[in-house]
């Protein structure tokens, strides 16, 4: 392990991009798929195929094929932002497909009496949605929500691939120069256990804390 | 699948084929076939050649061929043909070592192996050799053993062809350069132009594109990758032409496998006098590159 403590200083750096990019999916994705999930449950028909084309398209596409897409697609039609920035938007809308799915797997478990009962007591669509609905569904699928976004934190070494330098980058860049793949490898695995294994266990007390018993 | 779901599957392949329609275009047919391909020489070596029992040489006699780990996507060296025939210089040279052992061109399996993977694929036997303009230099040969050179590249530098603001390398500080992961071509930018901004995607294809794109100014690896390039993409881009390092480019074996090695030096050399490794060169990368060089000497280091 003495070249990956020697380049201490770039797997750093290289965590702390992985880091950003966890944190900006997540947020990105909880975003997109709550809008998705919305979608595709509203009563409106053009919005409910909006979302289905949505979760079909970026759900079935693989997250590298997508990242060369919009890489150089983007500029093609005049738009440009930074490789870090597009992979973000791209990790973003990937992960929102499958954050949508869950979390309206979590709506259909809310019983269709309380939203009827909502809808009869006044509230709109969206005040049902937001004070009945959604609170429920998020406590019912804590756990494959997690599983979506520790999923995602090692989606993000797609990032390498755009010259983006995150730690599976470092771990590549490295290996060129002293050609050590084990080892240094090695240190960019642990970089994300430290990221993923304090995710597990915090969805798991979430979960406990949250769950609504039945 | 109710009607609602295949309307969406019919919508998204419409989506998909229209950016397919939009960025299609321009990869002209790749790669004619390797012209002519060298009429074997190696029949000297043929059916009859024997090893001392227990080599290298042997064992791939016994196995009935030559396993190599080269490029499918460096035009002129090893290019994987829409025929399905992987074609070039390292390709030939392949050829030509897998005659020498087994008797025959054709006894020869390519593996693809991309920069990064060179040295695995050799440690854990994956490949017999690397011919995949592969550089020689210290850190590697800590790690796997190399006959040749073969060839020696130069690093240079290709700018879009209405550039003229980048004339050398010292240029490049503080632009967007563009190179390869996996390969020597970020270092030498960086010792040279220590101010640049080396990018690095996963193929050099894609360093065109972000050329193209004007992501970067300017793409640097050795000179007859860059040839390669120029040539899959008609007129658009130039090379500045002005090497600044020397690459000699190796074939890479098991660590400390001397007999294997010298075989393969000596084979190199046999091919430099009985014109084959001319032949060779201007089957394939002289096609772009008129000008044949002299072959170089083959280094035996200790």
């Amino acid at each position: 392990m003495g070249v990956v403590l020697d380049n201490l200083d770039r797997y750093a750096d290289a965590f702390w991009v992985t880091v950003q990019l966890t944190a900006l999916g997540f947020l990105g994705s909880l975003v997109l798929g709550t809008i998705v999930a919305t979608m595709r449950v509203s009563p409106v028909a053009p919005l409910r195929a909006a979302g289905l084309v949505y979760v079909e398209t970026f759900r079935n596409t693989p997250l590298l094929v997508l990242a060369v897409l919009f890489v150089f697609g983007l500029t093609k039609v005049g738009i440009r932002f930074s490789l870090f920035t597009t992979f973000v938007i791209v990790i973003s809308i990937y992960t929102g497909a499958f954050v949508a799915e869950t979390l309206r797997a979590g709506m259909n478990t809310v019983g269709r009496g309380q939203v009827e009962a909502a809808r009869s007591i006044g509230l709109t669509f969206g005040q049902s949605l937001r004070e009945v609905v959604l609170p429920q569904a998020f406590r019912t699928v804590v756990q494959p929500l997690g599983n979506v976004w520790i999923a995602m934190t090692k989606n993000t070494s797609i990032a390498a691939a755009v010259s983006v330098v995150d730690l599976t980058a470092v771990a590549g860049r490295l290996t060129t120069d002293l050609a050590r793949p084990l080892p240094l490898f090695a240190g960019a695995a642990i970089g994300y256990l430290i990221l993923t294994l304090p995710m597990g266990a915090l969805v798991g007390a979430l979960e406990r804390r949250v769950a609504i018993v039945r | 699948m109710g009607f609602r779901e295949r309307l969406a599957t019919a919508a998204v392949m419409a989506a998909l084929a229209a950016v397919g329609a939009g960025c299609g275009g321009d990869d002209e047919e790749a790669a004619e076939t390797a012209a002519g391909a060298a009429t074997s020489a190696a029949a000297a070596a043929g059916e009859g050649t024997s090893f001392e029992a227990g080599t290298t040489m042997q064992a791939i006699k016994d196995k009935g061929k030559l396993v190599v780990g080269t490029k499918f996507d460096q035009p002129l060296f090893g290019q994987k043909a829409p025929s399905g025939d992987v074609e070039g210089f390292d390709t030939e040279i392949a050829r030509e070592l897998a005659a020498a052992i087994t008797g025959s061109r054709d006894n020869v399996e390519f593996v693809e192996a991309v920069s990064k993977n060179r040295e695995p694929f050799i440690e854990q036997g994956k490949v017999d050799i690397v011919v995949a303009t592969y550089t020689i230099n210290d850190k590697r040969k800590e790690v796997v053993s190399f006959a040749g050179p073969y060839y020696i590249a130069g690093q240079d530098i290709m700018v879009k062809s209405d550039n003229d603001t980048i004339a050398g390398i010292e240029d490049l500080n503080g632009k967007k350069v563009c190179s390869v992961e996996g390969s020597t071509s970020e270092a030498n930018v960086k010792e040279q132009a220590p101010q640049a901004e080396v990018l690095l995607f996963d193929t050099y294809s894609q360093c065109a594109e972000a050329l193209g794109d004007g992501r970067v100014e300017a793409v640097s690896t050795d000179n007859v990758i860059l040839l390669g390039l120029i040539e899959q993409n008609g007129d658009a881009y130039k090379l500045v032409g002005k090497p600044f390092t020397e690459e000699p480019y190796g074939i890479g074996l098991k660590k400390d496998d001397t007999a294997f090695r010298t075989f393969i030096n000596d084979e190199l050399e046999r091919m430099y006098e009985d014109g084959r490794w001319k032949k060779a060169f201007e089957s394939t990368v002289g096609k772009v590159e008129k000008n044949t060089p002299e072959p170089p000497p083959v280094d035996r280091y200790e």
